[in-house]
């Protein structure tokens, strides 16, 4: 890590980082989300809803709790930042038939977070399929499913890319590293995975 | 008088020998179809008295058929360990061979063959001699019950080792099975220490279902017992939705005349053998005032071994017997070959060790409890015993060890490490001579090893839940399980027992047509059979010797050579550079990589992290009632050491000597802190679980706790304001046992170490899958993960009840706490001092053997034992 990204590191108040990267404001809740201030952006990867209900699939009973775990901490960063868009980093869903295994209630409490909100789900390498499926059937997600997306200076995309020396100018904010919260600096720029919520993987 | 068959009293006179009462009663036994339990000293020829009604029916049957009935197994021989049953195996051979009988006897255990295994299974041999965790197995397979239609005997060797806990739950429901399966097999146990035979023969009978008894009851009423015990007695069986309520009720009420199902067991006892010959080692006449190694005695201790043919050496922890064979081999002149065997030795070293010993190339090994049990490995003629016993049965078994010819006397050598290990040592020996074993509690049936049980039903056969429950409340640990209890299991073996009911559709056992219970596919009942068995080893990690890749600036380590396993606990507690002794050698610790730690040699001779010294073992009850009885019978000193006798009058002048009934509790300032320091003599479990809770109380009193250390004996804590004023008795209230236990459980790591457990043997975790086994980190990790989750959204959920009360009655020794509380109620004996007193000093010395953390290692306590003694012993101003 360079001298200037350290200096850049600012503890916050509620125990939060505040980064540059690329120019833009990111702050790093302890959540494990990332929060946009610029563009009223949350962004959290990996959230691997439905993740005990795979095990279950096959016989392995492991609570059935994580799902609403996992939307207890996403609805809490909702209601601290209300933000006006909401990034998912792909991996959200554990695996391809995860989402009409979701229990109703939880189901339409993601319905009720996404209300007046633009909500983004990006692929992920477990839930790509899963999003497809679901896309097919008429969309019955809230909001829209993308590839990849860029903000301001920052690129989103849920498996980060080896960079090259003259990419430096880049940021980059990727998931699927998880769940270790690491920030990898590449020239002036930062590679900064988001950790999910659950923090499982 | 019973008579032996003209073919086996031939075979007993050829040999010189004239069969034993015992034997020829346990032959009587089974001619009268009766269940047996013998108790008979070591060397008495206990096995083959086990074996010899199977050998006799045997060879009456003559040739077996080939296939239908009377083709399948005779006799299911079951011990708790597997190099027991290769002993046995090779013991059993002996007379078969000579007595000229065409008896197939074969072992199988988790080492055996793939394709022995299956060849047992194609074709039963006569007598087959296993563990437990492999009946778990067999009870899990399809066709189990015609594979066991023609068994007519089970023996379980080393009864008293296994009965208790939950090896003894989960073979106890084994062989409720395999009674359903062969209505007509007897069950036999062999034991040599026994202290309450009936207790092991309500164990063993096959039951009808029987209410509580007071003597039960009176004995199970530890944690939670009382409330657990009351909701019994108004339960009835519930029918479910589906399947056939029970038209009456499955147990009669209490009566005074029922509950006697240990008296369909007959006992039978051997003779006593020769009384063993136990002296207690004084080294150089003195005995010191503290410690827990007996280390000032090793030069004494070698000479002893210089002295005989081939010694074991007993230890009570794996650190101790590394630290005793590293003293022994430090003043090994004569260059003895003294080797050492213990648990977290690879497998292939204790191998190697063991044959060394029946070749006779050894001269003596220090060991711990891995030795315990009856295996002859060799000509063993001294036991030595380094540090108290804790408790008379062990000792039994260890001298036992030695000799094993019943006409001769066992030679032992105890080496008390202290002035209260001599007092322990000296209670031992009486308690030996007067044939006084250590009571166990009675242990109720746990269930997640119960969980497991009905998973394993359901892979052999679809089950019917009303004949299921019957069947269980047929064994002993299980007979006052409810209808309700029984449910919420099978509910947790189907779906998980989530009050979030998505995994209905999931389930692992499902509803047959006629609404029986079966597996619900062969996927599922495969990885079960991989996972049976209810022993979990603590997570161990592979100790490595490592060395560095490359030169220079890599710092990467490999992993090399593995030495041995230790436990996880420890290393955790290590910092990389720290060395420590293991496998006999120190070491420098580099690291943790996946499962392995990293070692180098280390040129030090003295480790810097001290391994924890104590007895994993707590004092026994009686043993300690044999103490708390000699310190108050002035009489009695007389049998100790002069130096002894004078410490305990010393004690008497300076503080006070408590009577057998009353807790002595001494207060007093030294330094800048104040000390109280409690008596109890309960065991170091049941006096850290007491700390940990008085601790809570001091704190809000106000009084500034800052540490507390704990022996066998006694417990020290020490604040910054003085504790003499408190109410000592409202401070002892049993009532801690409540609110202040839940509290403190709810915070402690140990509850995620039991629920670990628990998740493991339920099933819900699988350690071993198809192809990858999960390693002991990767278990550890996400069981702490579902604790909390449960914590959190289900805290009424089975496993975290299941936890809590192993947590309560293993790791915490609750019961015995709760015992104690009530006996000392209203009897604290107090006594305000103005200095330390004699019998304080062995707890406070350990204060600074301990590693301490947080607030209290600020304490400057780590002066000299003799410091403090100097100031006990200075005469009264």
């Amino acid at each position: 890590m360079n001298a200037a990204l350290r200096q850049s590191l600012a503890r916050k108040v509620c125990g939060s980082l505040s980064v540059l990267v690329a120019g833009e404001a990111c702050v790093l809740r302890c959540s494990g989300a990332l929060w946009l201030p610029a563009h009223g952006a949350l962004v959290a990867a990996d959230l691997h809803l439905e993740k005990g209900s795979a095990f279950a699939m096959r016989g392995q009973m492991l609570p059935p709790y994580d799902s609403r775990a996992t939307l207890d901490r996403l609805e809490a960063e909702i209601a601290a930042l209300d933000p006006a868009t909401v990034i998912l980093l792909g991996d959200s869903f554990h695996d391809t038939r995860a989402i009409p295994r979701m229990a109703a209630d939880d189901r339409a409490r993601l319905d009720r977070l996404a209300e007046g909100r633009d909500w983004l789900w990006l692929e992920g390498n477990h839930d790509r399929e899963a999003l497809a499926r679901d896309a097919d059937a008429a969309g019955r997600l809230p909001g829209r499913i993308v590839g990849d997306l860029s903000l301001g200076g920052l690129r989103l995309v849920h498996e980060p890319e080896a960079l090259s020396a003259d990419d430096d100018r880049r940021g980059e904010v990727a998931g699927h590293l998880h769940p270790c919260a690491r920030v990898a600096a590449y020239g002036r720029g930062c590679d900064a995975p988001v950790s999910s919520p659950t923090g499982r993987g | 008088m019973t008579e032996l068959p003209p073919l086996f009293a031939d075979w007993f006179a050829s040999r010189g020998w004239a069969p034993r009462r015992h034997q020829l009663e346990m032959v009587q036994a089974a001619r009268d179809g009766a269940h047996a339990l013998l108790v008979a000293p070591t060397g008495g020829g206990k096995t083959l008295a086990g074996f010899l009604p199977s050998l006799i029916d045997l060879a009456e049957r003559g040739p077996k058929p080939e296939t239908g009935p009377g083709s399948g197994v005779h006799t299911l021989y079951l011990s708790p360990l597997k190099a027991l049953t290769v002993d046995v195996e090779r013991n059993l051979t002996a007379p078969i061979r000579e007595i000229g009988l065409n008896i197939h006897v074969e072992s199988r255990t988790g080492d055996t063959k793939q394709s022995k295994r299956q060849r047992q299974r194609d074709f039963p041999p006569d007598i087959l001699l296993t563990t437990p965790e492999q009946l778990a197995l067999f009870c899990a397979w399809e066709g189990a019950r015609s594979y066991f239609a023609d068994l007519k005997c089970v023996i379980l060797d080393e009864v008293h080792a296994i009965w208790s806990g939950k090896r003894g739950d989960l073979l106890s429901l084994g062989l409720g099975r395999l009674q359903a399966y062969a209505p007509q097999m007897r069950r036999v146990g062999l034991s040599a220490t026994i202290e309450d035979p009936d207790l092991i023969r309500a164990w063993l009978s096959p039951g009808r279902p029987s209410p509580l008894r007071g003597r039960w009851a009176a004995k199970r009423l530890g944690w939670g017992g009382c409330r657990e015990f009351r909701r019994q007695w108004v339960r009835c069986p519930c029918p479910t939705a589906a399947s056939t309520p029970p038209s009456v009720s499955l147990r009669e009420p209490p009566s005074p005349a029922r509950g006697k199902e240990g008296e369909r067991v007959r006992l039978v006892k051997g003779d006593p053998g020769a009384a063993a010959e136990i002296d207690v080692l004084i080294s150089e006449g003195k005995v010191p005032w503290a410690g827990h190694t007996g280390q000032h005695a090793v030069p004494e201790v070698y000479a002893a071994l210089q002295r005989a043919k081939l010694s074991l050496i007993f230890v009570n922890t794996r650190w101790q017997a590394e630290f005793v064979f590293q003293q022994l081999w430090a003043i090994n002149d004569d260059d003895l070959p003294i080797a050492l065997h213990h648990g977290s030795l690879a497998a292939e070293q204790r191998r190697k060790v063991e044959a060394a010993m029946a070749r006779g190339d050894l001269r003596a090994v220090v060991c711990t409890s891995t030795l315990d049990l009856g295996i002859d490995w060799g000509d063993v003629d001294l036991v030595i015993q380094m540090a108290a016993p804790k408790g008379s049965s062990r000792l039994v078994q260890r001298i036992g060890r030695a000799n094993h010819r019943l006409d001769e006397p066992s030679r032992a050598l105890l080496v008390p490490a202290s002035r209260f290990e001599m007092l322990e040592c000296q209670a031992a020996r009486e308690a030996v001579a007067a044939n006084a074993f250590d009571w166990e509690p009675v242990h109720i049936g746990t269930l997640d090893t119960l969980a497991q049980h009905v998973m394993g039903v359901a892979c052999a056969e679809p089950f019917d839940m009303v004949e299921l429950y019957e069947q269980i409340v047929g064994c002993g640990p299980y007979r006052d399980l409810t209808w309700e209890q029984f449910e919420e299991v099978v509910d947790f073996v189907a779906t998980g027992g989530y009050a979030l009911r998505t995994y209905d559709r999931f389930a692992r056992i499902v509803r047959t047509q006629n609404g029986r219970w079966k597996v619900r596919n062969q996927h599922i009942a495969q990885r079960h059979r991989m996972n049976v068995g209810a022993i979990v080893s603590a997570g161990t990690l592979n100790v490595r010797v490592a060395s560095r890749r490359g030169g220079g600036g890599t710092r990467a380590w490999i992993a090399g050579r593995k030495v041995g396993e230790a436990e996880e606990w420890y290393f955790e507690q290590l910092t990389p550079g720290d060395t420590f002794l293991f496998a006999g050698q120190v070491w420098a610790f580099q690291g943790i990589t996946g499962t392995d730690a990293l070692v180098t040699h280390a040129s030090d001779k003295e480790p810097k992290i001290p391994s924890w010294g104590g007895s994993k073992f707590p004092l026994s009850t009686s043993l300690a009632d044999r103490v708390r009885d000699m310190v108050q019978d002035r009489d009695h000193w007389r049998v100790l050491p002069p130096d002894v006798q004078e410490w305990l009058e010393l004690q008497e002048a300076r503080s006070v000597i408590p009577d057998a009934e009353s807790m002595l509790v001494e207060t007093f300032p030294r330094g800048s802190r104040h000390f109280l320091v409690a008596y109890p003599f309960e065991g170091r479990l049941a006096h850290t679980t007491l700390c940990m809770l008085l601790t809570r109380r001091l704190d809000r009193l106000g009084v500034g706790p800052l540490g507390f250390v704990v022996t066998d004996y006694a417990l020290a804590i020490w604040s910054i304001k003085p504790m003499g004023d408190i109410d000592l008795d409202a401070l002892f209230q049993p009532d801690m046992l409540g609110d202040d236990l839940e509290a403190w459980l709810d915070e402690s790591f140990m509850m995620k170490r039991s629920f670990r457990n628990c998740a493991l043997i339920s099933g819900l975790i699988e350690r071993r899958q198809p192809g990858a086994e999960k390693t002991g980190r990767q278990v550890t990790f996400s069981t702490d993960l579902i604790y909390d989750v449960l914590r959190r959204h289900q805290p009424d959920h089975l496993l975290l009840k299941t936890a809590r009360a192993d947590a309560a009655s293993g790791l915490l020794d609750v019961a015995r706490l709760g015992q104690m509380l009530a006996r000392i109620e209203g009897r604290i004996r107090h006594q305000p001092l103005s200095r330390p007193s004699p019998f304080c000093v062995p707890v406070l010395v350990q204060i600074g053997r301990e590693r301490v953390g947080g607030d209290a290692a600020e304490m400057i306590l780590d002066e000299s034992a003799e410091a403090l003694i100097a100031e006990v012993m200075e005469p009264s101003a």
